[in-house]
């Protein structure tokens, strides 16, 4: 029989899985990552809190699977909260669910999984999974308000060959449906998109506690070098932010970007918001090669942006530069700039 | 590797962690679930039955132990008895001559040494946490230098869970007599395999659990000699000569007290059984597998139990490893939760970080087989190295 190790989570998505991957035929284990928290706040961590655990292990025992708790403080301490961290020291905003889904699940987890023997890996992430030939693609899902897509643009072919994502090809009120119909505990719970190690909280206050010698005060300036007042520290701002920056002006003034080295936070205008271009590093292809052409793509600038018709033009195997049709809002360093033609992910890099 | 074993059952190396219940053990208990339900405490004649069913089986404890059957008490587990005999003797001692110190191993099982830490925190008690040698072993001369005037009991477990290593227990409890002083002894891991006479061990007081020795879960005795005195932890009606109060699980009782018969029936014959397959193990782990050792003491230990350290490898990952290749196993930083720490024991008998979590507990019972454990040696290198490998 062909196994199949479902990463879950408690949540319904991963449970749904689970259930689905079952009916299937496959032969069915559950794992359940064990994340870092900072300490005493275990029982808040979004993803691994005892209580997420507990149902996890009651779905695990109503669908009659064995479960593993696979522990992975350090490794997430080291790689996803290091990347956090650093990022926001070079004064960018980083998005850390990337490189737990490249390192922690999608690597570690995945090693683990084959280790006890699966075939395959399967996550309730909303996206879908299509392979023409021996090449995977990986497609948005059918539920577009819930597409994942975006935090999987890291995957290549070698792990897609073990991906599995049976829920992208369901809308997130049917999922709810069947897990109903399966009697899943998990049936009712909410969705939440918080990083799951703030446990709830702010991100400046975890910054704060975790690296305050990154929040140090310096000067707002404009493009021109007019110093127009003081900040509290570049994490505290991100790109486009209009709303407590305490600059009295005639007229209202926004981020427009942030220099690390000289600790500056950089306002204008509203009219200066905005560009036409940026540049991705460190992109992945899904297909494991880069176009040698320009391409006309949509390209999604973060996780909840809508996406942007632009053309791509590749200037090396991992770096791109993409020229948007219409001015981009809110163009943020750290955050992935990922490109798709219709339902097609082809790929994406960092921002610059 | 054959890994379509997940399909059938595993094979069980746990038997430390529990055992199946013995069919003539089910057998002698289900009369008293429907048919013979009554309350032991009731005067009619449901209520005899039940109460003679129960003073049956504390005559046959008593046999077991070759003590008085006023001196057992029942109660719901081995931890329930650990719990009874410290707070409760702890407690009493202090009203009757003031002492209020605790001796106690850093190796107990946590239902001792959380009481203790409990009685130290909340009800003024003082522990002195006794060292153990590199094996796990409470040395007699320890609890001899340690005993003072101030001292009110000593526990000391009969043998460890987690690696196997036998007390002298004999030599302890000479010295506690000597000074005065109460002994209480944790034997739930012991009284399947070695001798439980309370005459011959002269303790005052010794914990067992039903369910180590093919008996049910949720079911203890304690030992109590004649003329101890303990002060109750559970109040209420006056079962168990007001010591335990709640009504008797009857059918539970019969349970624990027809496996314990059996248990010292053939005891001989089930040591003789899981001896030489224990040996086996600890011979082949040890040549097989780079970087192990044997924790515990070699000569002085459970005949059922080997437990290893394996340097460099998750202990949770390892018991993962090994579940899904149809071995079920145990370790002392087992953890459902995914949260490896070395155990306190671990730490105790001195491992390191890097040996102490890679710690591995195989124990043995009535259906081991040989084939059984030559399977299991035959995949435990691979998957060790399985282990290694994911940590790198």
């Amino acid at each position: 029989m062909t196994k199949v190790v479902v990463a879950m989570s408690g949540g319904v998505d991963s449970s749904v899985a689970v259930a689905l991957l079952q009916q299937q035929g496959y032969e069915v284990v559950g794992m359940m990552l064990r994340l870092w928290s900072e300490s005493g706040k275990e029982d808040s961590n979004r993803c691994c809190t005892p209580d997420a655990m507990a149902l996890a292990r009651r779905v695990a025992a109503k669908l009659d699977i064995p479960f593993y708790v696979v522990d992975a403080k350090d490794e997430f301490r080291k790689t996803v909260v290091e990347y956090f961290l650093e990022g926001y020291a070079r004064g960018e905003t980083p998005n850390p669910c990337l490189v737990c889904n490249r390192q922690i699940r999608w690597e570690f987890l995945l090693n683990r999984a084959l280790a006890l023997g699966a075939d395959f890996m399967a996550t309730g992430h909303y996206v879908r999974k299509r392979d023409i030939g021996d090449k995977h693609r990986l497609l948005r899902a059918v539920d577009r308000s819930k597409d994942q897509s975006y935090v999987l643009h890291v995957l290549n072919q070698e792990k897609l060959k073990r991906a599995l994502f049976p829920v992208g090809d369901y809308a997130k009120p049917e999922i709810r449906k069947i897990a109903e119909s399966f009697g899943l505990p998990t049936a009712s719970r909410h969705d939440s998109q918080d990083l799951c190690f703030l446990a709830g909280d702010d991100y400046r206050n975890f910054l704060q506690r975790n690296a305050a010698e990154m929040l140090k005060p310096g000067q707002i300036v404009r493009r021109d070098g007019e110093v127009v007042g003081v900040h509290r520290g570049l994490a505290n701002y991100t790109i486009g932010q209009r709303k407590g920056l305490g600059v009295s002006s005639p007229m209202p003034l926004y981020v427009l970007g942030k220099d690390a080295a000289a600790n500056t936070v950089i306002v204008g205008a509203q009219d200066e918001l905005g560009s036409r271009e940026l540049i991705a590093y460190d992109v992945n292809w899904i297909s494991g090669e880069a176009p040698s052409e320009s391409f006309r793509a949509e390209v999604k600038i973060r996780y909840t942006a809508k996406e942007a018709p632009a053309l791509v033009m590749p200037t090396d195997d991992e770096q791109v530069r993409v020229q948007f049709d219409v001015p981009q809002r809110d163009v943020t360093a750290g955050q992935a700039a990922v490109f798709y033609q219709g339902d097609v992910l082809l790929g994406g890099g960092l921002i610059r | 590797m054959d890994y379509n074993r997940t399909t059938m059952n595993p094979i069980y190396l746990d038997y430390a962690a529990t055992t199946p219940v013995d069919p003539r053990v089910l057998d002698a208990m289900m009369p008293y679930f429907s048919d013979s339900f009554g309350n032991p405490s009731s005067i009619h004649r449901y209520g005899q039955r039940a109460e003679a069913a129960i003073e049956s089986a504390r005559e046959a404890v008593a046999a077991a132990l070759s003590c008085g059957a006023d001196e057992i008490i029942f109660t719901s587990c081995g931890s329930e008895s650990d719990n009874l005999a410290l707070r409760g003797a702890a407690l009493a001692m202090r009203e009757q001559t003031g002492a209020n110190r605790i001796l106690t191993s850093k190796a107990e099982h946590h239902a001792v040494s959380k009481t203790a830490e409990q009685l130290e925190r909340y009800f003024g008690f003082e522990v002195k946490w006794l060292d153990v040698d590199e094996h796990g072993m409470v040395e007699s001369q320890t609890v001899e230098q340690s005993i003072d005037e101030r001292t009110a009991l000593v526990s000391v477990m009969y043998a460890n869970n987690e690696i196997g290593t036998v007390n002298p227990v004999r030599e302890i409890s000479e010295i506690c007599h000597r000074h005065g002083i109460l002994f209480h002894c944790d034997a739930v891991q012991a009284a399947a395999y070695l001798p439980i006479d309370a005459g011959w061990l002269d303790v005052d007081l010794l914990s067992l659990g039903g369910h180590k020795f093919y008996g049910p879960k949720g079911v203890g005795a304690l030992y109590v000699r004649k003329g101890t005195r303990l002060i109750p932890s559970q109040t209420g009606g006056g079962q168990e000569t007001s010591l335990r109060a709640g009504t008797q699980n009857v059918p539970y009782i019969v349970g624990f007290a027809e496996a314990l018969r059996l248990a010292v029936k053939e005891r001989q014959q089930r040591v003789t059984h899981v001896q030489p397959l224990r040996d086996r193990i600890i011979g082949s782990v040890l040549e097989t597998i780079p970087q192990s050792r044997l924790t515990g003491h070699l000569k002085s230990r459970l005949p059922n139990h080997a437990s290893f350290a394996f340097k460099n490898v998750d202990g949770n990952l390892l018991l993962t490893l090994l579940d899904a290749a149809g071995f079920a196993c145990s370790s002392g930083s087992a953890c459902k939760t995914g949260n490896p720490e070395p155990s306190e024991v671990m730490e105790a008998i001195g491992l390191s970080r890097e040996w102490g979590l890679g710690s591995l507990r195989v124990t043995l019972g009535v259906h081991t087989t040989t084939e059984q454990i030559e399977s299991f040696l035959w995949a435990l290198p691979s998957i060790v190295e399985k282990a290694r490998e994911l940590l790198k």
